[in-house]
């Protein structure tokens, strides 16, 4: 898979490097991140794609980075500090950057803002996401298959559009391989809190978990899955370190190949944001099929599951739409119809429901 | 060993001396941690103190990012003049934010005009309640103030957090934590001076936050208000003699703290944000404890312990964009300003003699056998 | 399950045990430390460092305290030393602490350790219905119920302890009677740090064996809560702790079987509790009187 980003870079390189040549000064390029790479999920992957572009780019790109920035009127002040020092493409890694990014775009319309994970967008404000549901779907299937209770644990962050994709698509992945299997979520409102997300893992094997798979961002759920003789899927990076008998597989968030391209469009001028401000086109939302999410080895588990997943990530990656009806939530009626597929925009406004099996109530 | 003994006066002289070596003695040892970790100190120094305020509109940034600590920080004054320890000011503020809030989302349709001074009050009101909880336990009960308002932060918080996911929440977020924007009469505009234009980032809230802190430091000065207050800190005994009650005035400085600290809130989310969402403040509260100390509780001076704050967190930001210098050494360095800050206020308050642990048990015979 | 369910409840309040009984001895000689954050912290990135380099679990427990130790002494020269405001120093001191362990514990990120073997008594843990939830803990997590009853002991029966509260009452007629009450209360301090060192090693030992920046994530803030909580007596916070782990554990397991209160009110009913039990305690003036400390926060210095 490394092989074929890096193949895919050389490419988009070779086609940059005709018009970069030009360009004496390199191309300053700015990110923000809400914690520090030091969390080992979600700022570290971003931390990761940053390096790779420079060391993709050279001396022909510039990046800064600004870590721990608040989402509120620091990230606005950030922003405009990195505009102000002649940053030309300034990435926001989080979703709260928003509105603040938004306002800043205003005012430095010469200037390349890149959105990840929100959906406010300008003329010089563009959003990027990946599209982390599709291996979620992957995990449910070798979820039901593996489990022997039925009983699967999920530990989910907050109640968004993110979480219900990747929430539902699991479910959907797990009723294809298993009929009979349940979902107990646990809503940690945290993306990032090692002992609470122990306390859930813990909780829920109690509860008679056999498979846990979490949207949270450390390894606790992983390592009390490991102490429990359970098994469990990492998440954002490779987790195998912290759980190697425990971890099936482990969906990671690669960012590289989308800053890499974007960067690329910035310098040979075709960086566009789609057609407007609410509008799904044009916009960078990728999945398994570019390697934006990757897929760590199938381990610890039998011949048949792995082959199983093995053939639902080619699925997927073939363009399989996962939300594709009949699909029907928890209390048995139908939400996607026959015939039907949620397309982009309604990903983000009709997932609102708990697929079949699922246990309980959706939060608030 | 280490002997206090209290002054009587504090010459201006010496305050500037003692800030001026604790300063000093910062930046030596920020200079070590810098080298120690292998970058040029000289130029890690300059990006926390210069590079920040080395143009015009940082300068307006800097005064943005000072205004709700001298908010706080004003208000925070009087309640520790009169020996009331309001630490929850963080919760206040949430909960001024939340009033303000609520106006502005669910009375926007009032006269354009009234809404802001509408808000205002309701800031200050509503930090004010978040205020009364342990003014009322304090002076019914003799309940511990610390520990309330620090508790009462805890859950206004949590409360805050509730109601931006649900009750408040914009139903076009997607299921996001945030409220609709307020309406435009609702925000805080930038200062936009005739002739002169606009001033960077620099809103009227912040005009307001320096207004407030020479009105706090008039009435506490000049008044019978103030008077009151320090009587009460600083001789109760003398206060109650005096016919002063101690219990109004526990009511008064925790009212004029939460007040503050809910217009803080009510002006951070209107200026800066323009909505509310599960994080309005981002230690304010706490920080401006820390701010009023520096300031020795003098409202004046905590326009400049405000600032001088507010320096070294955008300081972290610069050292980070032009160096790479992690966040968390901004902790460290922050830590070690504040610690030297403190101990220097040490110095202004007592002549402070250094003594061999002979010696000073000795002295404490002494002083023992005097007593 | 319900076994299980109690087993995580009591894990979970071990490290907010160790800290808050820590607190509480620096809060009986009349010292507000409002710096247990940073210091857990401290203690935390110093347990996982030192026993991921060693290997060696009890090096990284003992390195945990002395860390703790180490900040709380940075507190204690400027509060006691200096002088220094309590509530002012104490909050710098959580803001260095959480820069500092970041800034060491960069290394660490991504590392991985095995947790302390736990002690499953053979016979007796095998025992109906307490056999498990008695016997099959790890070390520490018994070491925090010595501790308490240690502190218990010492607050109680020991003229240490009468001398420590006698300050933490009234430090000045305790210094006219001729208790170095700077000297105690320094000694408090640094207990308390060796406490919050301790609970704050069980995050990255044993709760959840790897190192992240802030880890602690609130819980030092919890353990001041708990000690105005329990009163300020010792077997209070032990039960203290398992009320606040049992609410913590109840609305996680409360989810997954379907209920749906918002949890943040679940959340909020900790500090409500802490500050009824604040209300009692101060209505009643002969506790009032016996138990908190009445110099809690105030600075001492001898030439007054």
């Amino acid at each position: 898979m490394k092989k074929m980003i890096k193949m895919m870079a050389l490419s988009v390189a070779a086609l940059g490097m005709s018009v970069g040549a030009a360009v004496a000064d390199p191309l300053k390029v700015g990110f923000l991140y809400l914690t520090t790479p030091g969390d080992h999920g979600w700022t570290y992957a971003h931390e990761l794609a940053r390096q790779e572009v420079q060391a993709h780019f050279g001396d022909k790109v510039e990046t800064t980075f600004v870590e721990n920035v608040p989402e509120g009127p620091d990230a606005e002040r950030v922003v405009r500090e990195l505009a102000r020092q002649g940053n030309q493409v300034i990435f926001g890694t989080s979703f709260g950057y928003m509105d603040p990014m938004l306002k800043v775009s205003k005012e430095f319309p010469d200037v390349k803002f890149e959105h990840i994970t929100g959906y406010k967008r300008s003329g010089n404000m563009a959003t990027g996401n990946i599209r982390f549901y599709e291996g979620r779907y992957v995990q449910g299937i070798v979820a039901g298959m593996m489990t022997k209770s039925n009983k699967i644990g999920y530990i989910a962050p907050f109640p968004i559009p993110e979480a219900y994709q990747g929430l539902n698509a699991f479910a959907i992945g797990m009723r294809e391989a298993n009929p009979d299997a349940e979902i107990m979520v646990i809503w940690a409102n945290t993306w990032a809190d090692p002992v609470k997300e122990a306390d859930a893992a813990k909780v829920l094997v109690a509860q008679g978990a056999d498979v846990m798979a979490q949207h949270t961002d450390t390894p606790a759920m992983l390592q009390t899955a490991e102490k429990a003789g359970i098994h469990g899927f990492g998440q954002a990076s490779d987790m195998k370190e912290f759980a190697p008998n425990a971890q099936l597989f482990s969906s990671v968030n690669n960012w590289a190949p989308y800053y890499i391209q974007k960067i690329e469009q910035v310098l040979d001028g075709s960086w566009s944001t789609g057609d407007g401000p609410d509008h799904w086109g044009g916009n960078t939302w990728k999945g398994m099929a570019d390697n934006y999410l990757e897929l760590t080895a199938f381990e610890n588990m039998p011949d048949d599951v792995k082959a199983a997943a093995e053939a639902a990530a080619a699925k997927v990656k073939g363009g399989h739409n996962i939300f594709t009806g009949p699909i029907k939530d928890n209390k048995g009626n139908v939400v996607i119809k026959a015939g039907d597929a949620l397309d982009d925009g309604r990903l983000w406004s009709d997932v609102f429901f708990y697929a079949e099996g699922i246990q309980g109530e959706m939060p608030g | 060993m280490i002997n206090l003994v209290p002054r009587k006066e504090i010459p201006l002289r010496l305050t500037l001396m003692t800030t001026g070596i604790a300063v000093a003695l910062t930046l030596v040892a920020g200079a070590g941690i810098f080298a120690i970790l292998g970058y040029d100190p000289l130029a890690a120094l300059y990006q926390f103190f210069i590079a920040p305020v080395s143009r015009g509109y940082q300068i307006a940034d800097l005064f943005v990012k000072a205004c709700p600590l001298i908010i706080i920080a004003s208000g925070l004054v009087f309640s520790y003049r009169a020996n009331v320890w309001n630490i929850g000011a963080e919760g206040q503020m949430i909960f001024g934010a939340l009033f303000s809030g609520y106006v502005a989302l669910y009375w926007g349709g009032m006269p354009a005009p009234l809404l802001l001074p509408v808000m205002i009050l309701a800031g200050m009101l509503g930090g004010l309640v978040w205020a009364m909880i342990p003014a009322i336990l304090k002076t019914r009960f003799n309940t511990n103030e610390i520990l309330v308002s620090l508790m009462l932060t805890y859950v206004a918080a949590l409360f805050i957090d509730w109601t931006v996911r649900g009750p408040w929440r914009d139903p076009m977020s997607f299921g996001f934590p945030l409220t609709p924007m307020y309406p435009d009469a609702g925000l805080i505009s930038k200062v936009d001076l005739p002739g002169v234009g606009r001033l960077a980032q620099l809103h009227w809230g912040v005009v307001g936050a320096l207004l407030l802190a020479v009105v706090a430091w008039f009435v506490l000065r000049h008044t019978m208000v103030g008077f009151q207050v320090k009587v009460m800190g600083d001789a109760p005994r003398a206060g109650r003699f005096a016919g002063f009650r101690p219990a109004l005035v526990t009511i008064l400085v925790l009212s004029i703290s939460g007040g503050a600290a809910g217009l803080a809130g009510m002006v951070e989310v209107s200026a800066n944000i323009g909505q509310l969402q599960p994080n309005i403040s981002f230690g304010y509260g706490f920080t401006a404890i820390i701010v009023a100390f520096l300031a020795r509780l003098n409202p004046m001076a905590v326009i400049i312990a405000g600032l001088v704050v507010a320096l070294a967190e955008m300081g972290g930001d610069a050292a980070q964009i032009a160096m790479g210098i992690p966040k968390v050494v901004t902790g460290v360095f922050k830590g070690i300003l504040l610690f030297m800050l403190l101990a220097g206020e040490t110095f202004n308050r007592y002549h402070v003699e250094f003594r061999l642990p002979g010696a000073a048990a000795r002295a404490a015979a002494k002083e023992g056998s005097g007593a | 399950m319900l076994e299980d369910l109690i087993l995580t409840v009591l894990m979970t309040s071990v490290p907010l045990v160790y800290a808050a009984t820590g607190e509480l001895i620096v809060e009986r000689s009349g010292v507000l430390n409002l710096g247990v954050e940073g210091m857990m912290l401290m203690g935390a990135v110093a347990a996982f460092g030192v026993a991921m380099v060693s290997g060696s679990l009890v090096l990284g427990v003992f390195a945990g305290a002395v860390a703790g130790m180490l900040t709380a002494g940075l507190f204690g020269i400027l509060v006691l030393g200096f002088a220094t405001n309590q509530v002012a120093t104490g909050l710098a001191l959580t803001i260095f602490g959480t820069g500092l362990s970041g800034l060491v514990g960069a290394p660490l990120i991504g590392k991985a350790i095995g947790g302390l073997p736990q002690i499953s008594l053979p016979v007796l843990s095998d025992l109906p219905v307490v056999g498990k939830l008695v016997f099959s803990h790890d070390l520490m997590a018994y070491g925090a119920v010595v501790m308490v009853a240690l502190v218990a002991w010492f607050l109680k029966r020991t003229r240490g302890g009468l001398v420590l509260r006698a300050i933490g009452d009234n430090h000045d007629s305790a210094h006219a009677l001729g208790y170095p009450v700077l000297g105690v209360r320094f000694m408090a301090v640094l207990f308390g740090g060796m406490m919050a060192g301790l609970g704050g090693a069980y995050l990255p030992l044993m709760l959840t064996p790897h190192w992240a920046e802030g880890m602690t994530a609130g819980r030092g803030w919890i353990s001041l809560a708990l000690v105005v909580f329990a009163s300020w007596m010792p077997w209070r916070v032990l039960v203290g702790a398992l009320i606040f782990g049992g609410i913590t554990i109840m609305q996680l397991a409360g989810q997954a079987e379907g209920w749906t209160v918002p949890s943040q009110f679940l959340s909020m009913l900790p500090y409500l509790a802490t500050i009824i039990v604040l209300v009692l305690i101060s209505r009643n003036r002969d506790f009032a009187l016996a138990n908190s400390p009445a110099c809690l926060g105030r600075a001492f210095h001898a030439g007054k």
